[in-house]
């Protein structure tokens, strides 16, 4: 018997069997990469093989030609970056104001972005749709928010639920209030405003939680399904998600073209982690999912 | 710049008779609490008109039966709506869905997402790899995991040939009442593997190597040190991962409304497929507000006894 305190064999042996566990569990990726470098007549040959035996680009210039896949990408692209946005700017920036600055009314606040937290997406779905749908002056409403279509069907109103979240007020709020006081003191006695202090002292010093804001906003922002399936009506305005699934839904299913087009809405998410990486762990490491 | 504070504090109320200090105090107050609101109003507008706002219009919707294909706005009906919505069977099947789903996916996937904490905890050739391929799941889009199991499913897919191989007849795995909800389930517990496992994994390197030592030398094995030693010291991180889980299955949606829609016989319609239903397809609003308030209260009961039980069934 070992005397370590380990669990499981000792080096190749724990090498063969993590190995061989990591494949089985990667197996649907495997897959998918198979399918979508096939050619059609292989895609719906039974057995199904895992090496193709003339690998091809095709499913992929299909995707890109003739579905309405780089069309989504595009918006996809676009409300991901206003979420980002967003959240990066208000999110923080209340997160700060949160824990470092002393104003009446705060804690209240704090109470009502906690406990906004906490309920269910599904709560505020349909009452979210009649807002967006009845928003006035826009999308041929009038200032009653009657008789057009409202935000429906536009990016405003694809990203507007998504634009503050109060996880990441949350989490910058935690973050800030590990952050030394002191530094804020040093800027006053040197004649800065509040605002500079938070805009020139503390922000730089966060750059560990913004980024991880930035990724949980964006992956986020790019999964979400439920809202603009009720939010969106038109093909222009579809996400990846939406045009994935109406392509999956649309008749007898081409899956080398679906696992093609499932690669590209996968790939920047893995880039983003991948890049991300060290920061995002900085991030929740020192801000509040210690305890 | 010194010239930046002064006239907030002239704003704030001058107070010639009390000492300098105080007026100054109180003028470095003001322009405190005048920043505090700057930074914090585009967060709160945004939230109020995202989040709190919707919350009491939706109560406010759940207590009306409101159809916006009839004419004539929401009618007021009090609490009709959620005594039609709890003596109704079908609420109570999706809530019976919902459970199943919820729980097998847990039960699926916590034991095995520790036994993959336990199996990469540790320093061995590749292990970064194997931790980083473990995770994949969890970072990848709902969607795009379903579109892959669509076809793992399909008739002529994976799952299918290796029934073939072993001499099985096929299944139809999402079109037979039978078989749709566990198949729903094995996928979700999949997509939920790595990232309960990278939260196991920093609980078991947050355990202090000197207990481990002093087990060993107390002349415990490997198991009886996992099984008297490690497992007590993760109940809480355990307690976690369950609850914010339960929390998020309890809520699904993307998956089954692609996979299954529902179906077959609303043997996977979930409480938020049938919200989605009710309020999308049939325009009952009032009757949908009813049911998503009723949701909540179940997911606050679901995480609310685990919490009670798990933390009792660790005895600390």
């Amino acid at each position: 018997m070992s005397a370590r305190p380990r669990i499981g064999g000792s080096g190749r042996q724990r090498t063969l069997v993590a190995g061989a566990i990591t494949i089985l569990v990667a197996m649907p990726f495997i897959w998918m990469v198979s399918l979508a470098v096939k050619p059609k007549t292989e895609v719906f040959g039974y057995p199904p093989r895992l090496l193709p035996a003339q690998p091809t680009l095709d499913n992929f210039s299909y995707v890109w030609n003739s579905t309405n896949i780089p069309v989504a990408m595009t918006n996809s692209l676009i409300v991901a970056a206003l979420t980002v946005a967003g959240n990066c700017v208000a999110a923080t920036a209340a997160g700060y104001a949160l824990a470092r600055i002393d104003f009446r009314g705060s804690r209240l606040l704090f109470t009502a972005v906690l406990g906004s937290a906490m309920v269910p997406a599904v709560v505020q779905l349909i009452p979210l749709f009649l807002i967006v749908k009845g928003f006035p002056l826009a999308g041929g409403n009038d200032l009653f928010g009657q008789g057009g279509s409202g935000l429906l069907d536009s990016y405003a109103g694809l990203v507007l639920p998504m634009l503050v979240q109060p996880l990441n007020i949350y989490l910058a709020r935690q973050y800030f209030l590990d952050m030394s006081p002191e530094l804020a003191d040093a800027g006053r006695l040197d004649g800065a405003g509040e605002l500079r202090i938070f805009w020139q002292i503390y922000l730089p010093l966060a750059r560990p939680i913004v980024a991880t804001i930035a990724i949980l906003s964006f992956t986020g922002a790019w999964e979400d399904f439920l809202w603009p399936l009720v939010a969106v009506s038109s093909p222009q305005m579809q996400t990846l998600p939406l045009a994935l699934s109406s392509f999956a839904g649309s008749g007898v299913i081409q899956y080398g073209p679906l696992m093609a087009g499932t690669i590209i809405a996968i790939v920047p998410v893995i880039v983003i982690f991948i890049v991300g990486q060290r920061h995002f762990v900085q991030g929740l490491g020192s801000g509040g999912v210690k305890g | 710049m010194v010239t930046e504070t002064r006239p907030a504090g002239a704003s704030a109320g001058p107070d010639p008779a009390g000492p300098v200090r105080r007026a100054r105090r109180r003028s470095l107050y003001a322009t405190q609490r005048r920043a505090g609101w700057i930074l914090v109003l585009p967060a709160v507008i945004t939230l109020a008109l995202v989040t709190i706002v919707p919350i009491g219009y939706g109560f406010y919707l759940s207590l009306t039966s409101y159809n916006p294909v009839e004419r004539g706005g929401p009618r007021f009906h009090g609490f009709d709506g959620y005594l039609a919505v709890l003596t109704s069977g079908q609420f109570w099947q999706a809530i019976w869905v919902t459970v199943q789903y919820a729980f097998g996916t847990l039960v699926l996937a916590v034991p095995a997402a520790l036994a993959l904490a336990l199996l990469v905890n540790g320093r061995f050739p590749g292990v970064a790899l194997f931790r980083a391929v473990l995770y994949l799941p969890r970072v990848v889009p709902l969607v795009a995991v379903s579109m892959i199991w669509l076809w793992l499913y399909s008739h002529d897919g994976l799952f299918n040939y290796l029934l073939d191989l072993v001499g099985l007849p096929p299944v139809n795995y999402l079109t037979d009442e039978n078989t749709a909800l566990p198949s729903l389930i094995v996928m979700r517990a999949w997509k939920a593997l790595g990232g309960s496992m990278i939260i196991f994994l920093a609980g078991l390197q947050g355990i202090p190597n000197s207990l481990l030592e002093a087990a060993s030398v107390d002349g415990c094995g490997r198991w009886r040190t996992l099984r008297h030693v490690i497992l007590p010291l993760l109940v809480p991180i355990t307690t976690y991962v369950v609850v914010v889980d339960l929390i998020y299955l309890a809520q699904s949606f993307s998956e089954i409304y692609i996979l299954t829609s529902g179906g077959p016989l609303s043997s996977t319609t979930v409480v938020n497929m049938l919200i989605y239903n009710e309020a999308f397809e049939h325009y009952r609003l009032g009757n949908a507000s009813a049911m998503a308030f009723l949701l909540f209260c179940l997911i606050f009961g679901l995480a609310y006894l685990s919490i009670r039980t798990m933390t009792k069934g660790g005895g600390r």
